[in-house]
């Protein structure tokens, strides 16, 4: 699968700890909320990869590999995302929506970045990430509940005031979101 | 001021000699803990080096500056990272391990154990950083090598230096926790791979079947070497009597410890053969024999010159395992809160079985790690 990021670093070939520091320097150039894409052919920037990640409050999204690269996926840190928002006024939690999401008129709007929904979603979401929705929002259907999920509520949140803000009447942001996500969940694999 | 490498060799000497040594281990977390660096002078501390990337003042404190320093890593590029900004940060000297923990984990020490019959000799091969022993048994221009390890180019050198050819490559059971090198390096020379038939069930290359009672010898002066079925590791396991003076006891019984009975399945199903070959078959032997296993644990099991060996009578008085009186308490013992599992057993016993054949870094990758072969 092909993944569309903000950015990709060429680590092939190098061995630690050039992985991580190619990693660290491209990261510096993206914006928060933006994900990152690294290639790499050491084995061990696996779990050093993570092991930064943690470190360094960056978000490991996932990794896949094809043709003895491995393909990582880190999404900045972005400070907005631990304040608390401005909550929207509809709001359901994670096992709520699991009992309606199959529902006709029911649509599932995961705003995260398409590297995060390649790696885990909710089957059957509809991926429109934040930085897209306000071009794209015509592709959904205004007569049906719009769920709005992202990883903790927040993108969501602002998505659905997006949303309100241009005629859909019937949207709901879903509290967490999918780092609590224990429904089923699909991905490009 | 400056950083200079050493090679897994140098390091192995030093862990030998019991020198005083710091070591910065610069690995991940779960890594370090998996498994490290270690001896009995050995100070050690672990900070990622994704950690430092900006620097490491934030260590500086913690790093002596009254002893040597060495970085070790995974394969050497982070440490010589690390290493640098120490000494561009002190002014100091630090060392970094050529190779980092994969070669460490692939170095081998051969140690001269004794002289045996009519000029033969004894030889271990301590692989210090993962625990395991080899050992070769040489008179008279022929050898025989006993469980040797992956690393077939070390015993293939150790083979031309003594000028003997090779007569015999035997495992005394199927390993779990090591690739063995026994079938290459009979190839190779045109030897016998000898493997207890029991454990062999399911390989996919033809082998000398190793049975109870079979007697093998070495040298014209012929050094014996005879076989005596003791199950319990797995249920092929087969000890060595060598020269009237040796047992071989592979992965039954080792210095500090026993062997556990759950790698090759059940524990239960085996828990009791072990038994039986540690209180009733071992004990019936002469006391004066010298255990000889195929692995160690723990660094005190090294003596002084590097060699891992200790008198049956010893071991009778003084390793616990052998000293559990009720046989509830010895079940107990060997199946319940055994330590984890070697890193990777299942892909390694289906390689020593011939049905998986990994690349030669797959096998590095497979083989990090201690050995884990004792219940404790």
């Amino acid at each position: 699968m092909s993944m569309k990021v903000n950015e990709s670093v060429d680590a092939k070939g190098l061995a630690c700890p050039m992985p991580i520091v190619k990693t660290k320097k491209a990261i510096e150039t993206i914006e928060p909320g933006e994900v990152l894409e690294v290639q790499a052919t050491d084995r061990g920037s696996l779990a050093d990869l993570q092991g930064w990640a943690k470190t360094t409050g960056h978000e490991y999204v996932g990794s896949k590999e094809a043709n003895d690269v491995l393909y990582h996926y880190v999404r900045k840190a972005n400070p907005e995302e631990t304040k608390e928002e401005t909550t929207f006024p509809h709001e359901v939690t994670n096992k709520e929506l699991n009992e309606v999401k199959d529902q006709a008129g029911v649509t599932v709007l995961d705003v995260r970045e398409p590297a995060e929904y390649a790696f885990a979603r909710i089957p059957g979401a509809v991926s429109i990430p934040l930085g897209e929705l306000e071009d794209r929002m015509k592709e959904l259907d205004t007569s049906h509940t719009i769920h709005v999920v992202c990883r903790t509520g927040n993108r969501s949140s602002t998505a659905a005031h997006m949303l309100q803000e241009n005629g859909f009447d019937h949207v709901i942001n879903v509290k967490p979101g999918m780092s609590e996500w224990d429904g089923p969940t699909e991905n490009d694999q | 001021m400056g950083i200079q490498a050493i090679t897994a060799a140098a390091l192995a000497k030093k862990v030998i000699r019991q020198e005083p040594l710091f070591i910065l281990d610069v690995r991940n977390e779960d890594e370090f803990k998996d498994w490290k660096v270690e001896g009995k002078n050995v100070e050690i501390i672990n900070k990622p080096y994704f950690e430092m990337l900006d620097g490491v003042e934030e260590i500086l404190d913690q790093i002596p500056s009254d002893k040597e320093v060495l970085v070790v890593c995974a394969k050497e590029g982070s440490s010589q990272f690390v290493a640098d900004m120490l000494a561009e940060a002190t002014g100091g000297d630090y060392l970094y391990l050529q190779g980092g923990m994969k070669t460490w984990s692939e170095h081998i020490e051969p140690v001269k154990v004794a002289d045996l019959s009519d000029g033969g000799e004894l030889y271990q091969f301590v692989r210090i950083g993962k625990g395991c022993l080899s050992y070769a048994v040489l008179s008279d221009g022929e050898a025989v090598l006993i469980d040797p390890v992956r690393l077939t180019d070390a015993f293939a050198a150790f083979l031309e230096e003594k000028q003997v050819v090779l007569k015999y490559a035997i495992d005394t059971h199927l390993h779990a926790d090591h690739i063995s090198g026994g079938r290459e390096l009979a190839e190779r020379f045109g030897a016998s791979y000898l493997l207890p038939s029991a454990d062999a069930g399911s390989v996919t290359f033809s082998y000398d079947p190793l049975e109870d009672g079979r007697t093998l010898t070495v040298g014209r002066a012929s050094i014996d070497i005879q076989a005596m079925y003791s199950p319990g590791h797995t249920i092929g396991s087969t000890s060595f009597i060598v020269d009237n003076q040796y047992l071989f006891t592979g992965d039954i019984l080792f210095v500090d410890s026993i062997g556990r009975p759950d790698l090759a399945g059940k524990a239960e199903d085996w828990v009791g053969d072990l038994r039986e070959t540690l209180y009733r078959r071992y004990a019936n032997l002469d006391r004066n024999l010298i255990v000889l296993p195929a692995h160690f644990s723990k660094k005190e099991e090294l003596d002084e010159n590097g060699r891992v060996m200790a008198k049956l009578d010893e071991l009778y008085a003084r390793n616990q395992g052998l000293n559990i009186e009720e046989e509830g308490a010895f079940r107990k013992k060997v199946t319940e809160n055994l330590p984890p599992q070697p890193n990777s057993y299942e892909t390694i016993r289906q390689t020593n079985m011939g049905q998986a054949a990994p690349s030669e870094e797959e096998k590095t990758e497979m083989e990090i790690g201690p050995n884990r072969c004792a219940v404790s």
